[in-house]
């Protein structure tokens, strides 16, 4: 046992240095400056004092969490909060039918490309391009009024249902896209044993697709939820008194009450909630894989094991 | 339980240009262990998903007894399927894929418990009931798919190659389980394969199928001793096939027992007989045909295939002793490959003409007594004109 390593001296080398660990660093570097130290910056205000004339001063307070459970803060962080539980419901409802029809479809290819193509654009132009059609005087109440539907044009803009409605329209290729993946990897003869064994079509639709595509499910929820979570632009343009959020009040703080330890608060409220969310989707997904995974051990029924 | 008649009748199905099933006419009787046997493409798999319900024929029916199965949807017909990818719930554990069924026919709890766990022990899955399929190696997966789909207590189970994804000893284990387990539960079984020694062991009858036709329907010693067809011939089992010219056909003497018909054959691919033991130097030099009884009367000059099986064909050092018999067929010709596997050895021989044929030799006794037959040694092939086969007419 004098010598266990018989290897070549370069095949040592190599082994010493881990070379993934070596490729991997670029990334960590702007990691680290992009995105850990700005977090970190943004924990530590969140527990100092304001300053008279914004900015922080270096004292340790809690008030900004104090202030944050102000119950007209907590109506703030409800009405966030189902504002992007209903966009998220809605866009999975899409996302469904229309993962499954992609799915199964001979032109996977070019439906893929269709729902890419708006990412050609950007957001703001698409979100101007929705106040154009929702405007008082915008196509689809000029559409209204000229059927004579309607004879004075509708309030589509500057409401909860806009933001809404832009919420699931900006969201929905990035709820399509995992739903699309799990379903494509969906072995389809589950369903014609659920059929096989009784079930009628919606029977096997919600006992057994639904739960196979599971993980594809709740990362496609988790897509959607975060970003609504976190919406700034989407509520300032379309939204109205009824829709300002989480987001609205963080830049407000920063820019005009100059309140930078509150507004580091609720960003740490937003960032906890992506946090949890995708902690679900790992734990979720390993499960997933877990039961994907074959057991290699056959029985042995030469010395009748099982028998 | 009872199983039911399964009558196929004149069934077709293409995909596009491609004809899957052609005029298809089976009659399966209840609690018949049936075989749908042929290589892979020949739309054995399509028939079974047709009388799964899974795929629509372009024409003809399907009756279970009486009734016509076509319009309904497979969640209404009283057949179960097990599939040969398993296709258990991944999510669900033993018990919970097994008793599926039940809870969509939402039974009470305690029906539903007693009978999972009757047919969980019926496949010996006991120890496993609470695992996830994952957990279980591929003949446990295989088990549990057949208790799912028999708690249905179907009136037919189709099996779409139940065992291909198993390696070799546990497939017959399993084979021989399933056996027993229709001989338990008495009801129809449709089992499709393309492995020909699975599909004679267990069924009571077989259909051999080709290219989206049924060539032949038998019992596994008809389909073998008798095939309709050169490519049943070969396709069950190995065989020596050749083309031959009918010479003379005669009744034979045979106590008026079947094979009625002593057939002269002319078989170029054979070439000439050797000399047997018992003959002179006179008649040994005379042009002997092959010699081949059958049940049928064939005509003078006409085109046919003549078979025979290797294992029914002898092997010698020496010139056979036939005890007078002229029945005999007799070659000669050099061992080209030798094969030794354990309980037989096959032999490919070159006959005097150049062309090869296969003979199987059984080890009987411990180191065969005889002189022990090698690469290139001059050896005597013969068999009797009982043991060939007439398969088919070449040209009518």
């Amino acid at each position: 046992m004098k010598n266990t390593d018989e290897r070549p001296p370069a095949a040592r080398w190599k082994n010493k240095i881990n070379q993934g660990a070596l490729y991997s660093w670029p990334m960590g570097l702007w990691f680290i400056i992009f995105f850990i130290a700005p977090l970190i910056i943004i924990t530590i205000y969140s527990f100092l004092r304001k300053g008279i004339y914004g900015g922080v001063e270096p004292q340790f307070s809690l008030r900004a969490y104090k202030q944050m459970c102000n119950p007209k803060y907590a109506i703030l962080v409800l009405r966030t909060l189902r504002i992007a539980l209903i966009s998220t419901f809605i866009t999975i409802l899409l996302a469904l039918p229309c993962g499954y029809a992609m799915a199964r479809s001979k032109h996977q290819t070019i439906l893929l490309f269709l729902v890419i193509i708006p990412f050609w654009t950007n957001s703001l132009i698409r979100i101007f391009a929705w106040m154009s059609i929702l405007n008082n005087d915008g196509i689809l109440n000029q559409i209204l009024m000229g059927l004579h539907i309607t004879h004075n044009y509708i309030q589509f803009l500057y409401n909860q249902g806009a933001v809404i409605l832009v919420s699931v329209y900006m969201y929905l290729p990035y709820a399509i896209l995992p739903i699309f993946t799990s379903i494509d990897k969906f072995d389809f003869s589950l369903l014609e044993a659920a059929r096989d064994l009784g079930a009628n079509k919606s029977q096997s639709m919600f006992r057994v697709l639904i739960p196979g595509i599971r993980s594809g499910i709740i990362t496609a929820v988790i897509f959607t939820f975060i970003p609504v979570f976190g919406a700034y632009t989407v509520p300032l343009l379309v939204g109205g008194k009824d829709s300002y959020m989480l987001g609205n009040i963080i830049v407000d703080q920063v820019q005009k009450t100059r309140n930078w330890p509150l507004a580091a608060a609720f960003s740490m409220v937003i960032t906890l909630v992506s946090v949890i969310g995708i902690l679900w989707i790992s734990r979720t997904n390993k499960k997933d894989a877990k039961l994907k995974s074959v057991s290699t051990k056959e029985e042995n029924y030469i010395t009748g094991g099982q028998r | 339980m009872k199983g039911s008649q399964v009558t196929i009748n004149h069934v077709a199905k293409k995909f596009g240009d491609f004809t899957a099933l052609d005029d298809i006419n089976i009659t399966i009787q209840p609690g018949e262990f049936f075989s749908l046997l042929g290589p892979s493409g020949c739309g054995k798999t399509t028939l079974l998903r047709i009388i799964a319900g899974f795929e629509f024929p372009d024409d003809g029916t399907v009756l279970f007894d009486d009734t016509n199965v076509i319009p309904l949807p497979p969640d209404k017909r009283h057949s179960n399927t097990v599939f040969q990818t398993y296709a258990l719930f991944p999510h669900l554990t033993v018990y919970e894929n097994v008793a599926f069924p039940l809870r969509l026919k939402k039974l009470d709890r305690k029906t539903i418990d007693e009978k999972v766990r009757y047919y969980v022990h019926l496949v010996q899955l006991d120890d496993h009931i609470a695992k996830k399929p994952n957990q279980l190696s591929g003949g446990q997966k295989q088990r549990v798919a057949i208790a799912r789909a028999l708690i249905n207590e179907p009136k037919v189970l189709l099996l779409d190659e139940p065992l291909s994804a198993l390696d070799a000893k546990l497939r017959a284990n399993l084979l021989i389980d399933l056996d027993n387990l229709h001989d338990k539960i008495g009801i129809t079984f449709i089992y499709v394969t393309h492995d020909q020694s699975e599909a004679l062991s267990v069924s009571d009858r077989i259909a051999v199928m080709n290219a989206g036709h049924v060539l032949q329907i038998g019992t596994p010693s008809e389909i073998y001793e008798s095939p309709s067809t050169q490519f049943v011939a070969q396709f069950i089992g190995e065989t020596n096939l050749f083309e031959a010219q009918v010479v003379d056909c005669v009744p034979h003497e045979s106590n008026g027992k079947p094979p009625d018909y002593m057939v002269t054959l002319s078989v170029p691919a054979l070439g000439k007989q050797a000399p047997l033991a018992s003959d002179t130097e006179a008649t040994a030099s005379l042009d002997r045909y092959m010699q081949v009884t059958d049940y049928v009367h064939t005509s003078k000059d006409q085109k046919v295939a003549f078979t025979i099986r290797p294992e029914k064909i002898r092997i010698t050092k020496e010139p056979p002793e036939t005890g007078g018999r002229t029945d005999i067929n007799v070659f000669s010709g050099i061992v080209e490959e030798p094969v030794y596997s354990g309980f037989q050895s096959k032999f490919y021989v070159r006959l005097e003409n150049g062309s090869l044929i296969k003979v199987f030799k059984q080890h009987t006794d411990y180191l065969d007594n005889g002189p022990i037959i090698q690469w290139k040694n001059k050896v005597y092939v013969s068999w009797s004109a009982d043991d060939g086969y007439i398969v088919e007419d070449i040209e009518k």
